[in-house]
């Protein structure tokens, strides 16, 4: 991974994500932070905090608990000229957005001739951590990729977080900001100064010549553990970030995998339509399929989220099963080899602790 | 109910007279296929758009229902544009890319209209919070309608533009019916007036349709949100005399019949206020404003349409 080091320091994700946000808020007067709880003592899970201090309750404030019409005062307020930043607790409760999001703040630009444009980020959090449950784990970004007009960004380290927010602040477009919120104690060295990671530009976060690891936010983190796990089997797999899901890089991708010959794609959520289809339909359809790139992919069981420990493990993907996964790819389903389970399991996941 | 001059009973009429014949006119063009976009007529409903944008001021806002030509053409909206668009011609307001629901001419702050019922009441809200903080006093008028009435977001709208005293003045066109279904099916209580105010925002109505009435009831809420008073609320009744969507009539159906429309017709803004005026006067008008919509008309016909390259511009602000 590629960091700038001038003024770089340790930081954590939900550090860095404040950081961005309180630098553009300087920089530029139009930029203001608004939605339920942003301005409350938890600030949410402390990507907020202080902000409402250093900014005033003019440009930082709580809405009602009305979503739809928040949304629509956001897209309203950016077609007016200013730069709003919408925060959700949960991406859960962008579905009740989503007139607003699909129907005028991707269409906007387009159908009024380029007459207006939607300046917006609209950040939610996703992901599990125990017992998020049906209605709390959703992770439903491959919806709004599915509509021209929006931007979806899902960066997996602080660092990228910082990077990604300040070009959503200033990109002209709506950006749907997803953040996984396993992600956010996890450190990264970032930069004091202001910079943005562009979107459309996968990184490359790991050489390897056997498999193309690609995962989506956190699943970047498990597809690097499970490429320490596969070492043990000497199987070197290379490990993408896509950083952003649309636009999306799909030529790094491709250039990775005619060389490994092999692709898993690993996401955050179900692979039916998914962020994981996506993919690997580009590759197929741009010479993967005849080189012969072996694909598959892995996601959330095709079921809902349950709380219970047992199932709920059973739900996720996690470090095993990638490894597991990209094992069979490049060795076939022939003899079954499992990773170290002691090994297997992330640190920072180990260190998480109730009540969430 | 303050007395009018005569240059603005004039100035009134013309707006009236340009929005009824324009429409008339795309009803007649409407069965040849030349206009490829679902119309939505305000014929009938001219007086709401006229008394409103009447009283706003140049620099104020207007955001318009998808039944948006009258309230268009109110706020000073170019004709020739809003032909140029129902034609899907390169010129339109919105280059051939909106159609006739999606009317917008940011050159007389008119906020683009949304083909979703009740979506743009929040957006224009957002205009309203960003006018709010510029403090130069300019207001948005959201229209509605009476099926916005019902759509969850028009309470949280309601709710945030109180609480943020927003410098939004709401004007719901309620013409009794949702497409084809009537007030009677779909509202528990007619006392819409009643549940607005419970927001702590001034609501009036305006039963009959006067387009002195609705402008002097604008000029009046718009001074008090001026002052920074927060949102006031009017619901204008009035009533749509052709089809929901489409150049005809419908009155044949069962939904509603000819003896409810009579008692609109009588009162009709644009054939009371005509006959109030100077005949010469009156006769001036009337050929002007069918020049310019002739000139509209055959500006549209001869215009270019978009290039073909063209349909992937606008994806993305550069």
């Amino acid at each position: 991974m590629s960091m700038p080091t001038d003024g770089g320091r340790l930081l954590r994700y939900v550090d860095a994500l404040r950081e961005g946000i309180a630098q553009e808020m300087e920089r530029d007067p139009r930029v203001f932070l608004f939605g339920l709880d942003v301005d409350d003592h938890k600030g949410i899970q402390g990507s907020t905090l202080g902000l409402l201090d250093q900014f005033g309750p003019e440009r930082v404030f709580g809405t009602p608990m009305s979503e739809d019409a928040m949304t629509g005062v956001a897209i309203g307020a950016a077609m007016a000229g200013l730069r709003p930043i919408h925060v959700h607790i949960r991406m859960d409760f962008l579905l009740l957005c989503m007139n607003q999001l699909i129907n005028i703040a991707a269409k906007a630009h387009s159908m009024y001739g380029g007459a207006v444009r939607v300046p917006l980020v609209v950040r939610s959090m996703i992901g599990k951590s125990w017992g998020q449950g049906a209605q709390h784990s959703q992770a439903l970004y491959s919806m709004f990729m599915h509509v021209p007009g929006l931007k979806v960004v899902a960066p997996s380290n602080a660092n990228d977080a910082k990077g990604c927010m300040i070009a959503a602040i200033r990109d002209d477009n709506p950006v749907i900001f997803v953040e996984h919120r396993l992600l956010y104690p996890t450190q990264a060295v970032v930069p004091e100064s202001s910079y943005t990671v562009e979107f459309g530009r996968a990184r490359v976060c790991a050489r390897g010549k056997d498999i193309t690891l690609v995962g989506v936010s956190n699943m970047v983190v498990e597809c690097l553990r499970a490429r320490e796990l596969l070492l043990d089997a000497g199987i070197e797999a290379e490990v993408i970030d896509p950083i952003s899901l649309a636009p999306l890089d799909s030529t790094t991708v491709l250039e990775s995998a005619l060389r490994t010959r092999r692709l898993l794609v690993a996401d955050n959520t179900w692979t039916n339509c998914g962020a994981s289809a996506e993919i690997l339909a580009r590759v197929a359809e741009s010479g993967g399929v005849e080189a012969g790139v072996r694909m598959a992919r892995i996601g959330f069981a095709a079921t809902t989220c349950p709380p219970s420990p047992p199932l709920e493990n059973e739900f996720y993907p996690n470090p095993a099963k990638i490894a597991s996964a990209a094992y069979a790819l490049v060795r076939g389903n022939n003899d079954d080899w499992a990773p170290d389970p002691e090994r297997a399991a992330l640190s920072y996941q180990l260190q998480f602790r109730g009540p969430f | 109910m303050p007395a009018y001059p005569a240059p603005d009973l004039v100035r009134l009429y013309r707006a009236l007279r340009l929005i009824r014949r324009s429409e008339e006119e795309i009803a007649r063009i409407y069965p040849t296929d030349k206009i490829k976009s679902p119309v939505h007529l305000s014929i009938g409903q001219e007086a709401v758009s006229v008394g409103v944008c009447d009283a706003l001021r140049a620099d104020d806002f207007v955001s318009p229902t998808y039944r948006c030509h009258a309230a268009y053409l109110a706020k000073g909206g170019d004709l020739k544009a809003m032909f140029a668009e129902l034609y899907g011609k390169a010129s339109g307001c919105a280059r051939g890319r909106g159609g006739s629901m999606h009317m917008i001419g940011l050159d007389h702050n008119i906020i683009g209209a949304s083909a979703v019922v009740g979506t743009t009441v929040p957006v224009a809200l957002g205009y309203a919070l960003a006018l709010k903080r510029e403090g130069k006093g300019r207001v948005v008028a959201l229209f509605l309608g009476d099926g916005a009435t019902e759509e969850g977001v028009f309470y949280e709208s309601l709710n945030f533009a109180s609480l943020h005293r927003l410098p939004a003045l709401f004007v719901c066109e309620n013409n009794f019916y949702a497409i084809h279904a009537p007030l009677a099916k779909r509202w528990a209580t007619a006392r819409l007036c009643e549940r607005v105010a419970t927001f702590g925002i001034p609501a009036h109505m305006i039963p009959q349709s006067d387009v002195l009435e609705i402008r002097s009831k604008a000029a009046e809420c718009l001074e008090a949100i001026r002052a920074g008073a927060g949102p006031a609320f009017l619901e204008c009744h009035t009533y749509r005399w052709r089809e929901h969507v489409g150049p005809g009539e419908d009155y044949d159906f069962g939904y509603r019949n000819r003896d409810e429309l009579r008692p609109w017709q009588d009162k009709d803004a644009v054939s009371t206020l005509g006959a109030s005026l100077d005949p010469g006067e009156r006769a001036r008008v009337d050929a002007a404003v069918e020049a310019e919509i002739a000139a509209a008309i055959e500006a549209a016909e001869q215009a270019e349409w978009p290039d073909t390259r063209e349909l992937h511009n606008y994806v993305y602000a550069d």
